[in-house]
């Protein structure tokens, strides 16, 4: 045989690859039409997905009800409109008339601009933080900046700003507070209890994680908060009590920092036990070599469930619903059990619905293109 | 062997067992500064595990160990003193993934010596220029080669400016063609005079570099002498059976 030589000729017109091989017909026959099975179920799917994509478009957008007239005699919005549409139409006009308190709850309604600022600001550090240029210690003051500003906001008092006391305050900016603080507080409680359980030689401490993991993680969040709102007061001194969104806010904290830890974990013990023994042999403290080596590695290891917890953590703050806490979805439900709007909860649903969407598909956006950041210098 | 100083490593009768198993007998050792010494033997004869004890990555339950007569105890302080003086190249490299090559060999200096970065940085591209890879500076470990890699991990190990290397089958795994790479660095490392304790099957290696060769066997030194009394003359049958084997093998 002789030596195998491949001459590549150009041939005018051959350069792009003909459309059979490439394009979007040639991705449709591969992927949709490649036997019989799989077009009969493409077709299937296709007439569905146009029948009741057209008639949710039909009642969303073309047959619903955007404004209604003020009734002179109430002084209120007349929902004649949307009643006649019902069934058929969506009434939009339940959002142009509760929007402000669907969002910021029953804050007072003059100073709403306060908490519209606070949440400008809750959006505006997360957008900051995720900039890879911005990590950088100064991350850190512009957190507690941020952080001070928003509290300042929201209670007022000072800089002749009304005060605004805790139980008035509610919607996205109750929904936020939770989350970010609780994201931010159970993190680094995570990373150490995580640590603390593979700890060989403090079998004390490894114990105490072990419990502090297995108790929180074996009861569900609704029953800490319950115990929280309702059990904790009655231990704590007359007068001492703090308020009710703080011990909420402490039960999400607990909550997931467990949750958190044990996907650390996971990224633990997934690092090959020679990057240990490297940082060892270079007589790297334990701290050294935890912050510098191992948690790097491990925390890029696992951003897929670290994310995946985050986003879920993010929808759960909405169980404080249930100890009367105002939150975003709270605000919602008592929105719609204003008379007039009763029979129109759908439209607020789809508008909560939306809101939560936006901030947990950013996310996981967000930490798919981290892990495609990362992966560039991590190359095995 | 130069005697005026203190050896640099003392083993006395150590014992170590992994649960049930016995695989570390009664060894002693002492290792004198400058000197070469070459550990040898089959898989599971514990010479990996003799490395390892050197600087404390494993423990041993019974006898003593000095390093450069500091002896190693539970006393981590200590530990992480007498490890940054003692450098290791493993078989499968160990460098950190997430770093550059440079931050590889810079990591150490600074987070363990306090030096400063720009120092740090200059010794690093010392080393890395002694092991012929300063243009690899800014690349990540797995853009690299096997024998790159480990070439690396030598930098790094050394930009420690440590009193003893420790090696573990360095070029176990690597492909033929990156072991002399490697060698003829280590090579040129013995000759400036570096203590070095070696795992190795490199009889070549050992020939050329080696004050003294260790075999074990199950766990106990079984023969030790030089190179040419060791290869030439070997006592035991199970060093004569070793040694046919390996000599097969290559």
């Amino acid at each position: 045989m002789s030596t195998a030589t491949t001459t590549h000729i150009s041939v005018p017109g051959r350069e792009q690859p003909p459309m059979l091989v490439a394009g979007p017909v040639a991705w449709a026959r591969a992927n949709l039409f490649n036997s019989i099975g799989s077009s009969l179920v493409t077709l299937a799917l296709a007439y569905f997905l146009l029948k009741y994509a057209a008639s949710f478009i039909d009642w969303a957008f073309i047959k619903s009800v955007w404004t209604v007239p003020m009734d002179p005699a109430t002084g209120k919005l007349d929902p004649t409109a949307c009643r006649a549409a019902k069934g058929t139409g969506a009434c939009w006009a339940v959002i142009w008339d509760k929007y402000r308190f669907i969002l910021f709850g029953r804050y007072p309604f003059e100073e709403q601009w306060r908490a519209a600022i606070v949440v400008v600001l809750f959006i505006g550090l997360f957008v900051t933080s995720a900039m890879r240029r911005f990590w950088r210690r100064e991350l850190a003051l512009i957190w507690v900046a941020t952080l001070t500003a928003i509290f300042v906001l929201m209670w007022g008092g000072v800089f002749g700003l009304r005060y605004v006391p805790q139980d008035e305050w509610g919607g996205l900016p109750i929904t936020l507070i939770l989350s970010t603080f609780g994201l931010a507080c159970a993190f680094p409680i995570a990373v150490l209890v995580a640590l603390g359980r593979r700890s060989t030689n403090l079998p004390a401490v490894k114990l105490l994680c072990v419990i502090y993991i297995e108790v929180i993680r074996g009861v569900p969040l609704i029953s800490l908060l319950f115990m929280a709102s309702v059990m904790f007061p009655l231990f704590m001194p007359e007068g001492l009590n703090p308020d009710k969104l703080l011990r909420a806010q402490v039960a999400i904290i607990l909550f997931a920092a467990v949750y958190l830890a044990e996907v650390i974990r996971g990224g633990l013990q997934a690092l090959p036990k020679g990057q240990y023994e490297a940082a060892d042999a270079l007589g790297l403290s334990y701290w050294k070599k935890m912050g510098l080596i191992i948690l790097p590695q491990a925390l890029r290891l696992v951003i897929p469930p670290l994310v995946n917890t985050f986003i879920g953590f993010f929808k759960d703050t909405s169980l404080v619903l249930i100890i009367g806490i105002f939150d975003l979805l709270t605000s919602g439900k008592v929105a719609v059990a204003d008379p007039i709007w009763q029979a129109f909860s759908t439209e607020v649903y789809i508008m909560l619905g939306l809101i939560y969407f936006c901030f947990c598909f950013s996310m996981s956006r967000y930490s798919r293109g981290l892990e495609r950041e990362f992966s560039k210098s991590v190359r095995r | 062997m130069s005697n005026d100083t203190q050896p640099a490593i003392v083993l006395e009768k150590v014992n170590k067992w992994f649960g049930q198993l016995h695989v570390l007998r009664d060894v002693s050792l002492t290792v004198g500064t400058g000197e070469k010494v070459v550990v040898c033997g089959p898989s599971g004869s514990g010479k990996s595990t003799l490395i390892r004890c050197i600087n404390r990555l494993e423990t041993h339950q019974e006898g003593r160990i000095l390093v450069d007569g500091t002896e190693l105890t539970d006393d981590t302080r200590a530990l992480d003193t007498i490890r940054s003086e003692v450098g290791m190249v493993f078989q499968s490299f160990n460098l950190f993934p997430h770093l550059t090559i440079l931050e590889n060999c810079t990591l150490a200096p600074i987070w363990v010596r306090k030096m400063p970065k720009v120092e740090a940085d200059a010794l690093a591209m010392e080393f890395l220029t002694r092991v012929k890879i300063p243009e690899q500076a800014l690349k990540y470990p797995g853009q690299l080669s096997g024998g790159q890699q480990q070439r690396v991990a030598i930098a790094r190990a050394l930009c420690m400016r440590p009193k003893i290397m420790l090696f573990d089958e360095p070029t176990s795994a690597l492909d033929p063609e990156m072991i002399k790479e490697v060698l003829d660095t280590m090579i040129e490392l013995a000759e400036s005079g570096m203590t070095m304790v070696c795992v190795t099957h490199e009889m070549g290696f050992a020939r050329q570099v080696a004050d003294r060769v260790l075999f074990m066997d199950q766990g106990e030194v079984v023969e030790s002498g030089t190179p040419v009394e060791m290869f030439e003359r070997p006592q035991t049958d199970r060093l004569k059976l070793f040694l046919s084997q390996i000599l097969r093998g290559h």
